[in-house]
């Protein structure tokens, strides 16, 4: 024991028993086999593909592509060239995954909050609806939207039309008269209510309450419809045709097309907007200083709709809504919308609309009941404890998920294919794949194009989840 | 001093205890309370009733009074106001079930099909004894001999039945069942990985796990029909159906490997610790202390994958493979058949087969995660 | 039932009672977890309720500000009496503040925002106005300086300190308190219990649910025993666990004092 120096110095371990050392062995060793694996695949592809006369660069890109697509957002023709079918393709997959996502997440959220509703039809009929669709596969219910629902539909000549319904004012008795009992019917059932003093009337009371209101409605509408056709009109009327027709070519919409003054409508619309935020920023400010609460929503809704509406209608209504016509077999005018897209559409939406409502029922229900209490014993109403307790805490646990069924609803629309919605799978991977051969370089550009929306979608999510966690410990 | 010791209560005797009153209770509270709690809760109960009241008859009419229970062709369908074809299913069961496979053959399908559900009700079966022995058998034995069954051998005396021919609902069967047998170990190794302290292991296998889960299925699929034959020699040239199993069980892997992932986080460290405590290595420690613990706790996410995985398989059909869905379509447009309610008839069908499946596997999950739950809580 | 008068809050029992109940009943589903209450407490009364768990202590407060419904019988809280009238409740609510067990401080708000929720969304106060009086109340409660920290920040002590300041926050004029040092480490009951004395004296209407003995020893007015739902016994602190009456209360006193 005589070198202090000696007996600090490392004793020497067999390398093979270093964790180090196999650990930089383990990862060599990965590396190797992955990267020769592709190698050899690289290899292979180069001399198969010879072989084969299979192109290997991207010449296609600009050259003519000698076929049609029939629903474009961008001019093309088949003089056109494959890259500009990729990009017809491409945007035909956004349109619809953007336009799937709006409804989804609408019927989604509507879905979810009735399937934790207290009413028993409501919450059945919520769980009917997402235990059914998302247990079906999603191609199983594109085909049935599109073969057994759409492409039986009428021809043209004998397409379904949707009638219009116009507003005039009734005459002023009926009208009165129907007021007067739909607002003696509300009093009624309010009455009723506040009545309530033990558990036997309390029955009695909200059946009577109920049924108040029943009448109230149809004291509304008996007097809207009564007077219908009759002179001097009722509320609604049923007229001609309202220009929307349903056939086996798809959904037929009046072409709106904006005269001179429209500008003062989008005008009006900017100002309502731009008002609404003013307001909004004026009562928070108000709220601030004086504790007084003022209805925003309301006030937005009517700057938001009210503006642009008077706007129209001192303008002189320079919106004409060009009516799709029936001349021979088909229509000609207003805007035709592929009934593949419809199916699409119906089939994306209905089928991630239960997947979200999930996501929305677990949110909310992962929010601890306490929370709700402590809001209560605070005083707060149910609709704010909803708003600025439990919707806070639910939306982030609900928002990740979210975001990764709006990617697979975004995935899942190259299930365009099975129906042939032209969209980027179904042109480019399908058509210009089969006419180029380029196999390597069509799939790796399709599946780059799905990859960079993921992943930017999930960087985004990541960001804002970071910006919006609270501190916890 | 003298009064403050008497009580300024006590109970002398106990109040009896009595049920609730009526309106507090039973069913007429539940109809208060979930049909009548409001002007709107009532109307909305109304607008139900109204709507069950209004589509009942009409549903029985179509699905069983109006329905064509017995017709050897699509005649009798295509009279006007004939309901649901319920004979078109059942001249057609035999092509859903089998396809084209020889039809002298199909007890081998039978066969492979009876020894799948016994060894998926063994695995599933809670608490069921001897589950290694059945692993080893589903994941190993099974895999080997239903291929050697169905593709016959001729060293065992069994005719060849080639993959053209193989379709329908057993091959659906075939397409699930590979990609589950795959994605378990594929998708341990690869969730391993992504949690692996070597940086090197750890960028491999996050970069396959996203890029998987980042592109659409129907493009894993075309990429594994297309690409994968030019990736290998000329001379391997893989099977027309191999081609679309390789592409499901990489698909399906890197699925899994998220789902283990999640089991893995929730393996307190406190776990491993005592694991290297005891001297174990890290395969050992994986084996025997953190995997059994990890899968148990996934067990409701696996199956969750094992459904998403069963609607995806009718998605093989895009590279020609006649899957239950594609027999559908098939014999949906079979001329002899043609008529105005067979479409409906067809998808009703299938869907009820899909929904039968895929809803009891989620109750089955459902019910794995309360006794999950009700084991943490011990 | 019998309440006898000893403190002088109670001489005018029916006028200035701040909580009233008579032959309160209540069921979950057929078990009866609440009978034939009667219970006066009057204006500054500091009330104490024990008893062993499962014998509906928590749920007799819970019904006072109509967390739970009860299903038959009255209660009246400062002259308003329940119903279902979300009108009543809401007017309930504004002047009853409550302490939970389990904190409930809403984990997404700021200390600061969670004391100034109530007093801006409910009693439509200015927000510079309420955030004084917030800051007014967390000092009280000795905490101000946490004010920006968020609840997941804070101990479990604090935490309950938050959760007084944001009930007083509301001015209310009777506070229920849950079992407020139960979920709480032994070392931080203390700083919750002073927080609490320091409120008695000054003369808030109090229902606690506690088994801190020597509180009630300290503060309470009456002492309250209840058990398999219903009260079996109250008196003053000093009677009440010198010479307990019932042998009910005896036991329970036996079990968590010996």
């Amino acid at each position: 024991m005589s070198g202090g120096e000696q007996g600090a110095a490392r004793p020497q371990v067999p390398l093979l028993h270093d964790p180090r050392f196999r650990g930089i062995l383990a990862q060599a060793l990965t590396a190797l086999v992955v990267i020769s694996l592709i190698w050899a695949a690289v290899d292979n592809a180069a001399t198969n593909m010879r072989a084969r006369g299979i192109p290997t660069n991207f010449d296609f890109w600009d050259r003519t592509s000698g076929f049609d697509v029939n629903q474009t957002l961008i001019a093309y023709s088949a003089i056109s060239t494959y890259g500009q079918a990729f990009w017809v393709g491409l945007l035909n997959t956004l349109l619809v995954a953007g336009i799937g996502i709006v409804f989804a997440t609408l019927l989604g959220f509507l879905l979810g909050v009735m399937r934790l509703s207290a009413n028993w039809a409501a919450r059945s009929f919520a769980a009917i609806y997402v235990e059914t669709l998302r247990n079906v596969p999603l191609l199983l219910q594109l085909l049935f939207w599109y073969n057994a629902i759409l492409t039986p539909l009428p021809a043209p000549r004998a397409s379904l039309g949707m009638p219009s319904v116009t507003l005039t004012w009734p005459d002023a008795p009926s009208f009165a008269l129907a007021l007067a009992a739909a607002g003696g019917a509300f009093f009624a059932a309010r009455f009723a209510r506040s009545r309530a003093e033990d558990d036997a009337r309390e029955l009695l009371a909200s059946v009577g309450a109920a049924l108040g209101w029943i009448v109230a409605l149809v004291a509304l509408l008996f007097g809207a419809s009564v007077f219908i056709g009759a002179p001097g009109g009722g509320v609604l009327h049923w007229g001609g045709p309202a220009g929307v027709y349903l056939n086996n070519r798809g959904l037929l919409l009046p072409d709106p097309r904006f005269g001179p003054g429209f500008e003062w409508v989008m005008a009006a619309l900017a100002l309502g907007v731009a008002l609404s935020l003013a307001f909004g920023i004026w009562a928070r400010r108000r709220q601030a200083l004086s504790g007084a609460q003022s209805p925003l929503a309301l006030v937005s809704l009517a700057l938001i709709l009210g503006l642009p509406l008077l706007a129209f209608f001192a303008a002189g209504g320079p919106v004409t809504l060009e009516y799709p016509v029936l001349r021979g077999f088909n229509f000609q005018g207003g805007v035709r919308v592929l009934p593949e897209f419809v199916a699409l559409l119906l089939g994306l939406s209905l089928y991630t609309a239960a997947f979200i409502a999930e996501e929305v029922r677990a949110g909310v229900q992962s929010v601890a009941r306490g929370q709700t209490e402590a809001a209560h014993a605070l005083g707060l109403r149910a609709a704010p404890t909803l708003r600025l307790v439990v919707l806070p805490q639910a939306m982030r646990v609900i928002l990740p998920p979210l975001t990764s069924q709006y990617l697979n609803l975004t995935k899942n629309s190259s299930l365009a294919v099975f129906i042939g919605y032209p969209d980027l799978v179904q042109v480019f991977m399908g058509t210009v794949l089969n006419q180029t051969g380029a196999a390597v370089q069509v799939i790796a550009v399709t599946m780059a194009v799905y990859l960079t929306i993921s992943l930017a979608t999930s960087g985004l999510m990541a960001l804002y989840a970071r910006r919006t966690a609270w501190a916890e410990r | 001093m003298a009064e403050r010791t008497t009580p300024s209560f006590l109970r002398t005797e106990p109040s009896p205890v009595l049920p609730p009153p009526v309106f507090a209770g039973g069913a007429v509270k539940w109809v208060r309370e979930n049909m009548l709690a409001g002007p709107g809760s009532a109307l909305f109960t109304l607008v139900g009733l109204a709507f069950i009241v209004w589509a009942t008859p009409g549903l029985v009419r179509h699905l069983i009074l109006d329905a064509v229970w017995t017709s050897p062709d699509g005649v009798a369908c295509r009279a006007p106001g004939a309901g649901a074809c319920w004979s078109f299913i059942a001249r057609k069961l035999e092509f859903f079930l089998y396809a084209s496979y020889p039809r002298d053959m199909v007890w081998r399908v039978n066969l492979c099909l009876a020894m799948g559900a016994v060894l998926a009700v063994w695995l599933l079966w809670p608490g069921a004894a001897r589950k290694g022995l059945g692993a080893a058998l589903f994941f190993i034995v099974y895999p080997v001999a239903a291929l050697v069954l169905l593709h016959g051998s001729e060293a065992l005396g069994l005719p060849k039945a080639p993959t053209d021919l193989w379709g329908g609902i057993f091959l659906s069967m075939i397409v699930a069942t590979v990609g589950i047998v795959f994605s378990l170990p594929g998708g341990v190794l690869l969730a391993l990985g992504r949690r692996s302290r070597l940086p090197v292991v750890r960028f491999f296998a996050t970069l396959f796990i996203e890029f998987v889960r980042g592109v659409p299925f129907i493009t894993v699929l075309f990429m594994a029909n297309t690409m994968l034959p030019l990736f290998v020699p000329a001379s391997w040239s893989p099977d027309r159906l191999v081609r679309p199993l390789v592409g499901v069980s990489l698909f399906a892997s890197a699925y899994m490997a998220e789902v283990v992932r999640a089991g893995l986080q929730a393996i307190p460290r406190g776990q491993t610790e005592g694991a290297m405590a005891l001297g174990l290595s890290y395969w050992k420690m994986m084996r025997l202390i953190i995997l059994p613990q990890a899968l148990t706790v996934v067990i409701p996410g696996i199956v969750g994958i094992f459904i998403g995985l069963f609607k995806d398989t009718t998605l093989v059909a895009v590279v020609g493979i006649p899957d239950f869905l594609r027999t559908v379509e098939t014999a949906r447009l079979d001329p002899a058949w043609a008529g105005p309610t067979i479409s409906t008839t067809g998808y009703l069908f299938a869907g009820a087969f899909y929904w039968v499946f895929c809803f009891g596997m989620s109750r089955y999950s459902l019910m794995m995660e309360r006794r999950l739950a009700a084991g943490r809580k011990r | 039932m019998a309440a006898i008068a000893q403190e002088p809050a109670q001489e005018s029992a029916h006028e200035a009672a701040a909580i009233e109940m008579i032959g309160v009943n209540k069921w979950y589903g057929q078990f009866h977890v609440l009978r034939d209450i009667n219970l006066v407490v009057g204006q500054g009364e500091r009330i104490v309720i024990c008893g062993p768990s499962g014998s509906g202590k928590s749920t007799l407060i819970r019904c006072v500000n109509r967390l739970e419904e009860h299903q038959s019988g009255r209660i009246i809280v400062r002259g308003v009496e329940l119903t279902n009238d979300l009108r009543k409740i809401d007017e309930i609510r504004r002047d009853v503040g409550m302490v939970f067990q389990n904190f409930n401080l809403f984990p997404h708000l700021s200390i600061l925002e969670n004391c100034t929720l109530a007093p801006i969304w409910v009693r439509k106060m200015p927000r510079r106005e309420a955030e004084d009086l917030a800051m007014h109340y967390l000092a009280r409660v000795k905490i101000p300086e946490q004010a920006h920290k968020y609840p997941g920040q804070l101990s479990g002590g604090q935490q309950q300190r938050v959760a007084i300041a944001r009930a007083l926050c509301m001015n209310p004029r009777i506070m229920l308190f849950d079992e407020p040092t139960s979920a709480l480490d032994p070392e931080m009951v203390k700083e919750v219990l002073d927080t609490m004395v320091a409120l008695a004296r000054d003369g808030m209407t109090m229902l606690c649910v506690t088994h801190e003995m020597n509180f009630a020893k300290q503060v309470a007015d009456r002492v309250i025993f209840m058990d398999r739902g219903e009260i079996v016994e109250a008196n003053a602190p000093e009677p009440f666990f010198a010479n307990p009456q019932h042998e009910r209360t005896k036991l329970f006193l036996s079990q968590i004092l010996g």
